[in-house]
């Protein structure tokens, strides 16, 4: 595996939506049955981009998300690839229903590739800043569920998701985010990829937080603690291989996401983990709370999910567990 | 060929036969079963047997044919009588019709379009069908193909707010190659539609959206052919046929009540439910007989 890591130290921001739009626009060139639709955010999710260069197969149901999952679902029976985008809030709590009946429980190529998903979403307030997401898609059976930890992984992401049938939700926030990757060739849907070697401890994490707890392993190795860093892009398969190991290998498993600590990632590594290889596991994400305005890195910081964060509940770990 | 109204008699005739065939599969499927909903199958039965044996195109050997018109039963309780068309169709054996609703069998409670042959969606939860239909129909649309796309719904389910979504979407995106039906038997569980949710005036409603609006006793099979032709041909535009039905049409019993909404009959209803089906079926039948010698008979 090709795993290289650009420079942390000089940053270059890029957003997922824009490689979404892009990947889009690339698979629209290739595959005539590639088919978007958007709920009057066409701009906000960057799918207007498709819409210009193949207004034939571009329809914005306008404010009507329900409408749109049903729609989607109709043009998969046609063999339609369908791509359905709006905020990760509308996409999954607007539109459960429809998504559980019309296009989970009938298994139709429907992507619903979210974005503006986690409390990074900023000024627009809880309202807006879905958090539950991740726990009401993999709860679906048939579903899968993917969050890109990067630009470069989006674009993957999607290709790969395109080329499988059945539905798929991906998740993706508002907020430019740190390029991570030179490459994804590797990218397999459903197998974690272990970004860091570490023996203390293991940083599970899914999405662009995978910035913060690449700051937060080097804030631990600067304690000497060496944390293994394993980065969940598929939440849902998860890689119980991986998980499984990091718990035998490592004895502690800090969960990372900006998701509600409830049946989000924390949830299902708690889950594959209990079964098979018991260790103890610490949640970082946001509590059983709404969030509020504020700036993206403000939020992140008070709501707990930082850098800092993280790296204090890995030592909060290691401590309790020399008891 | 000689006799244009003989053959147009004869084909209502034969459809009348058949819905009573379709009628009697409900019965026999939910009685077997001991749980469904044989209310507002029997009083879509008309309509589907009209659709599925004339006005569709489609191919029950080979259910993925690309052209083929698509049905979305949108109210899904109503699947005993989508099933009796389709096995009488040839999409799976009748025989099938008696394991409604068991274990290990594949017609389940309500259509799943993963188990059951001809069924084009899953559906159970109210008010998603429209929605699919405008998918379909777009689908349609993107791929220039010539196939319709019929979506039955049971009055009460447009209480629901999405299918107003899907009726706004369909006008915007001028889907005339989408016709829904409404089954407007009047009856909802809680009780009379208008009692529990006002749906009057629904043809105003409808016509104010911008569709087209066909209005129709559900039970003439006659009226219902005229629909589905008239509708197939206007052009830019959905058409929605309001079919005005009883509920539990034609058993006696259930006739118009909200007592066999979702309910088996009992071995004595279903018993009686079943005479008076035959006799009906017997009557039909004799009807059809009589025609026939009085139309060949020299002058």
């Amino acid at each position: 595996m090709n795993l290289k890591l650009l420079n942390q130290n000089e940053t270059r921001l890029m957003n997922l939506r824009d490689a979404y739009s892009a990947a889009l626009i690339e698979l629209g060139m290739k595959n005539p049955n590639i088919v978007v639709l958007d709920a009057d955010l066409a701009l906000s999710t960057k799918t207007k981009r498709f819409a210009t260069q193949f207004p034939n197969r571009f329809f914005d149901f306008g404010i009507g998300e329900a409408n749109m999952m049903g729609a989607a679902a109709g043009l998969a029976t046609c063999g339609k690839t369908v791509f359905a985008s709006t905020f990760a809030v509308f996409a999954t709590g607007r539109s459960y229903d429809q998504i559980r009946q019309s296009i989970a429980y009938p298994n139709l190529s429907v992507k619903i590739v979210a974005t503006h998903a986690g409390i990074s979403v900023g000024g627009d307030g809880a309202s807006h800043q879905m958090l539950e997401d991740i726990a009401l898609m993999r709860v679906l059976p048939n579903m899968r569920v993917i969050a890109p930890a990067d630009a470069t992984m989006t674009r993957v992401a999607i290709y790969k998701i395109s080329e499988e049938k059945g539905p798929f939700y991906v998740r993706m926030g508002r907020a430019d985010s740190p390029l991570i990757f030179e490459s994804c060739d590797w990218f397999e849907i459903g197998k974690a990829v272990q970004i860091k070697d570490g023996e203390d401890i293991t940083l599970v994490v899914t999405g662009p937080l995978l910035s913060e707890v690449l700051k937060a392993q080097e804030l631990l190795k600067k304690e000497k603690i060496s944390a293994r860093v394993l980065l969940i892009h598929t939440i849902k398969p998860i890689d119980k291989e991986a998980v499984i190991n990091a718990s035998r290998e490592t004895g502690g498993i800090i969960t990372c996401e900006e998701h509600s600590i409830i049946n989000g990632l924390g949830s299902a590594v708690a889950e594959a983990v209990s079964e098979e290889a018991p260790c103890q596991i610490k949640r970082v994400g946001i509590g059983d709370v709404f969030g509020e305005s504020g700036g993206p890195s403000e939020l992140m910081s008070k709501y707990g999910i930082d850098s800092s964060h993280i790296a204090q509940a890995a030592k909060t770990l290691l401590k309790e567990r020399k008891k | 060929m000689e006799n244009p109204t003989r053959d147009l008699e004869r084909l209502y005739e034969d459809l009348e036969i058949k819905a009573v065939k379709i009628r009697k599969h409900i019965i026999e499927s939910i009685y077997s079963a001991g749980s469904g909903h044989p209310g507002g199958s029997l009083s879509v039965a008309d309509v589907l047997t009209a659709l599925y044996f004339h006005e569709m195109r489609h191919d029950p050997k080979n259910p993925g044919w690309e052209d083929r018109d698509r049905l979305v039963l949108s109210k899904g309780h109503a699947a005993p009588a989508l099933y009796a068309v389709l096995a009488e169709a040839g999409y799976f054996p009748v025989k099938e019709l008696k394991n409604l609703r068991k274990m290990g069998h594949f017609l389940q409670g309500h259509p799943c379009m993963l188990r059951v042959p001809g069924v084009e969606m899953s559906t159970g939860s109210l008010g998603q069908g429209l929605s699919v239909g405008v998918g379909m129909a777009l689908a349609g649309k993107i791929d220039g193909k010539s196939y319709r796309v019929f979506v039955v719904m049971g009055d009460g389910e447009t209480h629901e707010g999405q299918v107003w979504e899907a009726a706004s979407a369909a006008v915007h995106f001028k889907l005339d190659n989408l016709i829904g039906i409404i089954d407007r038997n009047g009856l909802q569980i809680d009780g009379p539609t208008e009692e529990i949710m006002t749906l009057e005036p629904i043809r105003k409603r409808w016509k104010a959206v911008g569709w087209k609006i066909i209005e129709i006793d559900g039970h003439q099979i006659p009226q219902i052919l005229e629909a589905l032709y008239r509708a197939s041909r206007f052009r830019e535009k959905p058409t929605m046929i309001i079919a005005h039905t009883l509920k539990g049409k034609g058993v006696s019993f259930m006739q118009g009540t909200l007592s066999f909404h979702g309910k088996a009959p009992s071995k004595e209803q279903y018993e009686k439910a079943m005479s008076e089906l035959n006799l009906a079926e017997m009557f039909y039948k004799l009807r059809s007989k009589n025609n026939e010698s009085q139309a060949v008979k020299p002058k």
